[in-house]
């Protein structure tokens, strides 16, 4: 990019211009193959040993190709790891934490967007402030809270919070609902509808992207969350995907088989690879987003 | 376009405080409405975030196990903690050397491949998605990666470096490097500060850089009066976010050390630090554990403090271009 429009020296000819174009753009997608490589090649590596024979997991320089391919690591690491009980629990924790942050975070945003109350913009500015709360400071009080409720090894804690608002998805669907044109609701109203009607029949449907990214975000987090399942789930039965992958990978003698542990570490990314290769858009979108929260 | 904290602020100034009694009978039924809609977050805020803040306070004078009621001690935690726990310190420093490492690596990298993916490239949503992609993947298995891509013996970093013709690293065993290995792991994330970025460069009018080409600017000049200014915005956002991101660290740690902050408390964070003593120390040490946490939470609140305020100064708004 940058050799391009050095235009003003003396070696304005056209050759030269056309040369240091050229070389540029080598240069440009030069690095980014690079680029690329560093940012895949551990993804890469997990996928390709994850078929190896342990031996070769361990050879140096690293290898890219199995020697043989072994798909029984994939079921010697489901014997080991208890993948369908951990997987149905993540689906659990996961639609449920869908259902609630979709639901709460319309409701809420759709308060801050439309109408006017006293306190509205000093209460939104707390709903911005809360994001940047450590986690650190709630950490404590909240499980001692869930400890004397008795909620310690129930799906309860990683749950119920989704349908109380999240900070950052009601900010995006907010901002959405601002940008939603006066007039339509305003046309609604005269023909006799309700708040509730109106929100739900004409707000939610209009919303519909914002509420795909919040979605997404929403089974990003719950997905990957790996510290809540690890204070609040003790029981094994309860354990999800997160907490029965690292279990797996620490369990006193399995440091060695790291054939079997990509196996199980590529089982629990694919979901999520297929879902961000589905959705790249919203998944680019959210990180957007976040970028103009300020 | 982006509402930012300062456009936030300046729009409550310029607005009248409404008092619930001077409202119209149609107004106060609208105010109804409105609070009814937010009722989810009012209460959620008071149980999730105001409630645990307040209690991490108070929690932090007291000896808590949480089988037992709290005992109050006065300031004997932070006492303990100023002189009396080496880890403290040694966390703190663990902690600002991610901190500052972390963020120049994910503001510096994250800017220059926004200005690469801003080139004119062809096929820029491949590109995008190919950096990007790292980042969605959930952390325990990138902990479970990158204890191989780190491995001493077998690893995938130290065979670069030997195919480089470099020295190899025993990453995980010498406590002056294994900070670094975890440096090297954050470059992970980069791909969410670049989108955040390349966002931001698309934004900037193409006429801008008409105008400082006529007037005769090179590709340097035109970097440093166009897109840097025009860009303060969106790098004073992802210093801030990433600053307080980076300083609550602990997962990828905690998985790839077994939650020992090692070799000999090397990579001991700070929120690793906290963590131990709730959760690890038998009998739990709640309070000694709020006790950190609030400090913290005023760490963080200083330098968000130092950077929101110094931030009037570098960082450029373009009049009008905000709402």
């Amino acid at each position: 990019m940058a050799a391009a429009s050095g235009t003003q020296s003396i070696l304005n000819s056209d050759g030269f211009v056309r040369l240091t174009r050229l070389v540029g753009r080598v240069l440009l997608y030069g690095l980014l193959i690079v680029m690329s490589l560093w940012f895949l090649a551990p993804l890469f590596w997990m996928f390709m040993s994850s078929f190896m024979p342990l031996d070769q997991v361990g050879v140096f320089p690293v290898q890219w190709i199995p020697r043989v391919w072994m798909p029984e690591n994939f079921t010697e690491a489901l014997k080991f790891w208890n993948f369908g009980t951990t997987f149905r629990n993540t689906m659990l924790v996961t639609v449920l934490s869908i259902v609630g942050d979709i639901g709460s975070c319309a409701i809420v945003a759709y308060g801050f967007a439309r109408f006017r109350f006293p306190f509205r913009d000093t209460l939104f500015l707390i709903l911005l402030a809360t994001l940047m709360l450590p986690f650190a400071v709630r950490l404590i009080p909240v499980y001692a809270a869930y400890e004397a409720i008795g909620w310690i090894d129930t799906f309860y804690p990683l749950i119920v919070p989704a349908f109380f608002g999240n900070a950052f998805y009601i900010f995006i669907c907010r901002q959405f609902f601002l940008g939603i044109p006066q007039d339509l609701l305003d046309a609604a109203k005269i023909d006799g509808a309700s708040e509730v009607r109106i929100f739900t029949q004409v707000m939610i449907p209009l919303a519909k992207p914002a509420i795909v990214v919040i979605a997404i975000l929403s089974f990003q987090n719950s997905w990957n969350d790996f510290l809540g399942p690890l204070i609040y789930l003790k029981d094994p039965d309860l354990h999800t995907l997160a907490i029965g992958l690292y279990k797996f990978t620490s369990l006193p003698g399995q440091g060695g088989i790291y054939n079997q542990q990509m196996a199980a570490s590529t089982m629990m990314v694919l979901p999520v690879l297929i879902v961000f290769f589905l959705f790249q858009k919203q998944f680019i979108q959210g990180a957007n987003i976040s970028g103009l929260k300020g | 376009m982006a509402t930012s904290f300062g456009s936030q602020f300046s729009a409550m100034r310029g607005r009248r405080r409404e008092r619930w009694r001077d409202l119209s009978p149609m107004r106060k039924r609208e105010a109804k409405m409105g609070l009814l809609f937010i009722s989810p977050w009012i209460v959620g805020v008071l149980l999730f975030s105001l409630f645990p803040f307040i209690a991490s306070f108070l929690l932090s004078f007291t000896k808590y196990n949480i089988v037992q009621p709290p005992e109050w001690i006065g300031l004997e935690h932070y006492n303990n903690i100023f002189t009396d726990d080496p880890l403290f310190l040694k966390s703190l420093r663990n902690t600002g050397v991610y901190v500052g490492g972390s963020v120049a690596i994910r503001i510096v990298l994250g800017f220059a491949l926004a200005l690469l993916l801003n080139a004119k490239v062809r096929f820029l949503g491949l590109w995008r998605t190919l950096f990007y992609l790292p980042s969605v993947v959930p952390i325990v298995a990138l902990s479970v990666i990158w204890l191989y891509v780190l491995n001493a013996r077998a690893g995938l970093l130290n065979s670069l470096l030997y195919a480089i013709g470099l020295p190899r690293f025993r990453w995980f065993a010498d406590p002056d490097i294994a900070m670094i290995g975890y440096l090297i792991m954050s470059t992970t994330w980069v791909g969410v500060t670049m989108v955040i970025f390349l966002a931001g460069l698309q934004g900037i009018p193409e006429e801008y850089y008409d105008a400082a080409k006529i007037d005769g600017a090179n590709v340097f000049q035109r970097m440093l009066r166009v897109t840097i200014p025009l860009m303060t915005p969106t790098i004073y956002l992802n210093i801030l976010i990433n600053i307080i991101n980076a300083f609550q660290v602990f997962t990828q740690i905690f998985i790839m050390t077994d939650g020992q902050g090692g070799p000999r408390d090397a990579t001991r964070t700070y929120v690793l630090h906290l963590f131990d003593h709730a959760f690890q120390y038998l009998p739990p040490q709640m309070g000694y554990s709020s006790a950190l946490a609030w400090i913290l939470f005023m760490i963080i609140f200083f330098f968000t403090a130092v950077i929101v305020t110094t931030s009037q100064r570098w960082v450029f708004y373009q009049g009008g271009e905000n709402d």
